[in-house]
């Protein structure tokens, strides 16, 4: 199998031997009876990996009865387990282009070890139909002395080649990684990007049927990632399969034919990668919701002892403007004699929530409080993005409302029709102070949010825009917010 | 394991590779390069020779030229002594190539013994220099046995370096105690004194004993018969110590070989 078709004896016992783990859970696989005419290249059954973990102490007691009882391989019961994978199954067809995504300690990388062979499952099997090169770690091996030359060799012969394929295959590695110039320098003294374009293309050019790739495209500079991608798209139309493990889910979007979903241990979703995309981002949403939604809580409970002492009296002459220069930190002050009693954002169900569309609707609700009536009264706000770059502020008294009297309790609400940010976090100052800017209550940065786009544009904010184009201009699919909001506009590509 | 242990023979090509890595690599950027091989054992010929001829003269006889006597041992007990804690370390040193890449760990620990196997090598022909010179009487037939005294004890370090390599991952304590334990087995391996000597003259005596049960004192010793007095190995005692390196490299190989599952996670 991983071997056929190679006449030179030496090269394939020595493919054979770095393919024996995999080759042996082949043919456990193919005998329980799935010798089907396609084979999968990659199938996963029933996978389960654990991961023991053996407390020092516990070591201690493990060493002295290792050596008292005799028994050696006790020695290493756990106790503490870990499950890393919990009943997978999954299978890559050949030719498929297949990206894993899930959240960091999903078990991806586990799973990924997996299928290369550098570990085995707890229960289960994994069964691998061909040469497989992993590019894990680039460059793993690789020995600082060195030169690029001696290493190239070694490497390529960790990797499965024998002498006579490097050799043959040497001015591609290098001119591929563009280190002619230096490729009889000591690896050591290599710039961290040299090293890592040299460690990609000795793993590429071992030309294997299988190329499992680990979130190495996010290293490197942007050519080289570019003529990364260029060559996994040439592995890709020689029918390779391709299993991808990345955070990156343009990436996944971009070069899947099939994704899966992976969180804790299981596989969440299956399939089409636009929409295991969609749920895996919805899920990121719900969670990144949680933790502002807590993180919030703590800012303004830690900000609201501060509150009502007489610090304000010289924080106020600080800059209750938005102090360009000034490190944004989070923190509230004022007299109180008007009080803001909390901020949440609505959606357009009205529903409080921390996670936002570009484009889409927000209500930004004020509660306030007002124990004796205040006559000179201004509502304002401020928004600024994680980097402390004021986005827009604006207040009652700048948009022309006179403040008359306010008393009791009640809600100011601030109605945005559509949200026209870039993704990010963003951070809402919110006030209400006299009209020469007394503060009666400054919330500083208390409350935030989340923007996600689905494109990357960038900037302070986002124009409401279209694209038009005349002339001879043909897309072979429609982009845009426009498109976004009708699917079928957007999948009926060559049309 | 019988099937493991073949695989070892197919990675011929990766281990002599790592070896040559190994000996281009770790002298590269010094100006004596691989000569540095030999200052220890050289220094440490220079302090014992000194020692046990002027300070405090050995009395045994036959040992003559001493320096000479001391080389013969010194040589192989370097390889030995510097193979263990690098085979001990291996896995450690390359946990890297273990997780990240489809690498057979068994090859780590052998790298160890082989690249200093292949420094002792090389250093005999220093030895055959000073040998035929001082001692042209000595040199004999049974000189041929000595590649088979380089099997045993290969044999034998590699299967204390598959032993240490697996332990040393789940308790870096080894690497330690290893050092320590290293410097009493010199002392009680008949380098610097003759063991025939101590035999024959106290034959009883608890030091005479206790060095029998030591594989490394029959190695040496088979060293010393067959490159400095030129004498027919002791059989039985070779033998047995054959015997005890197969079971060594045997047992080492197993204890490893069962352990190795827990490498990628320990390392």
């Amino acid at each position: 199998m991983a071997s056929s078709g190679k006449s030179s004896s030496a090269a394939t016992s020595k493919k054979g031997t770095a393919m024996a783990g995999a080759n042996d859970a082949a043919k456990a696989a193919s005998e329980d009876g799935s010798t089907t005419a396609a084979k999968p290249a990659i199938r996963i059954a029933g996978v389960t990996k654990r991961y023991r973990r053996v407390a020092q102490s516990h070591k201690f007691l493990t060493l002295k009865s290792a050596f008292v009882g005799g028994n050696l391989f006790k020695l290493l019961n756990p106790n503490e387990v870990f499950t890393a994978l919990d009943g997978v199954d999954l299978e890559i067809q050949p030719g498929e282009t297949f990206g894993l995504i899930g959240a960091n300690g999903a078990g991806k990388s586990t799973l990924m070890k997996l299928v290369a062979g550098t570990t085995k499952p707890t229960e289960g099997s994994v069964a691998v139909n061909g040469k497989i090169s992993a590019l894990i770690e680039l460059g793993a091996g690789f020995h600082p002395e060195i030169s690029g030359r001696e290493n190239v060799y070694i490497n390529g012969i960790m990797l499965g080649l024998s002498r006579e394929e490097i050799e043959a295959r040497f001015d591609d590695i290098v001119a591929f990684a563009e280190l002619e110039e230096f490729i009889d320098a000591p690896v050591k003294n290599y710039s961290s990007g040299m090293y890592m374009r040299l460690g990609f293309s000795v793993a590429i050019h071992v030309d294997p049927d299988i190329l499992v790739i680990d979130e190495v495209l996010a290293v490197g500079d942007e050519a080289f990632v570019h003529k990364c991608l260029d060559k996994i798209g040439e592995f890709k139309r020689r029918g390779k399969t391709i299993l991808l493990v990345t955070h990156g889910v343009d990436t996944v979007r971009r070069l899947c034919d099939r994704a899966a979903w992976v969180d804790r241990g299981k596989v969440k979703a299956l399939g089409d990668p636009m929409r295991v995309v969609d749920r895996y981002l919805n899920w990121v949403g719900e969670q990144e919701e949680s933790e502002l939604a807590r993180v919030e809580k703590q800012r303004v409970a830690s900000a609201g002892e501060v509150a009502g002492t007489d610090a304000h009296i010289e924080i106020a002459e600080e800059a209750p403007e938005t102090g360009e220069e000034a490190p944004y930190e989070p923190g509230r002050w004022g007299n109180q004699a008007a009080r803001i009693e909390g901020v949440r954002f609505l959606d357009e169900a009205s529903q409080a929530g921390h996670v936002f569309a570009t484009g889409d609707e927000m209500t930004i609700e004020i509660a306030w409080s007002a124990a004796a009536e205040v006559n000179d009264f201004v509502f304002g706000l401020g928004l600024f993005n994680a980097n402390g770059v004021s986005c827009y502020g604006t207040n009652t008294d700048l948009e022309r409302f006179k403040g008359d009297a306010l008393k009791g309790e009640g809600k100011a609400l601030i109605h945005v029709p559509s949200l026209d940010l870039v993704g990010g976090t963003y951070y809402l100052d919110v006030a209400v102070h006299s009209r020469d800017g007394r503060p009666y209550d400054y919330h500083r940065g208390l409350y935030s949010f989340r923007v996600h786009s689905r494109y990357g544009d960038v900037g302070v904010a986002r124009l409401g825009h279209s694209w038009e184009f005349t002339g001879g201009v043909r897309w072979k699919q429609l982009g845009g917010i426009e498109s976004e909001r009708d699917p079928d506009l957007a999948r009926g590509d060559d049309a | 394991m019988w099937h493991s242990l073949s695989r070892l023979l197919q990675h011929r090509l990766l281990i002599r590779t790592l070896v040559q890595r190994e000996l281009t690599a770790r002298y590269r950027g010094s100006v004596l390069g691989f000569l540095w091989t030999f200052i220890h054992p050289l220094m440490l010929l220079g302090v014992y020779t000194f020692v046990f001829t002027y300070v405090m003269p050995a009395r045994a006889e036959g040992l003559s030229p001493y320096p000479l006597y001391l080389f013969c041992g010194l040589l192989p007990w370097t390889w030995f002594g510097s193979s263990l804690p690098e085979a001990a370390n291996s896995l450690l040193m390359g946990g890297n190539l273990i997780k990240k890449i489809i690498f057979p760990a068994e090859v780590l620990p052998v790298v160890s013994v082989v690249h200093n196997g292949v420094n002792f090598i090389l250093g005999l022909p220093i030895y055959a220099v000073f040998w035929v010179w001082f001692r042209p009487e000595s040199i004999s037939i049974h000189l041929l046995w000595l590649p088979l005294v380089i099997l045993v004890q290969a044999l034998f370090t590699l299967g204390l370096g598959f032993f240490l390599a697996a332990v040393t991952v789940h308790y870096r304590d080894v690497k330690d105690l290893l050092a320590n334990l290293l410097t009493l087995w010199f002392f009680g391996s008949p380098v610097i004194y003759s063991y025939t000597f101590l035999a024959e003259t106290d034959p009883e005596g608890i030091a005479a004993r206790l060095l029998e049960l030591n594989p490394m004192t029959h190695i040496i010793e088979a060293y010393h018969t067959s490159m400095f007095t030129g004498e027919m190995l002791h059989w039985r005692r070779f033998g047995v110590t054959a015997i005890v390196a197969v079971l060594t490299f045997v047992v080492g190989y197993y204890f490893f070989d069962r352990l190795r599952d827990s490498f990628v996670e320990e390392v």
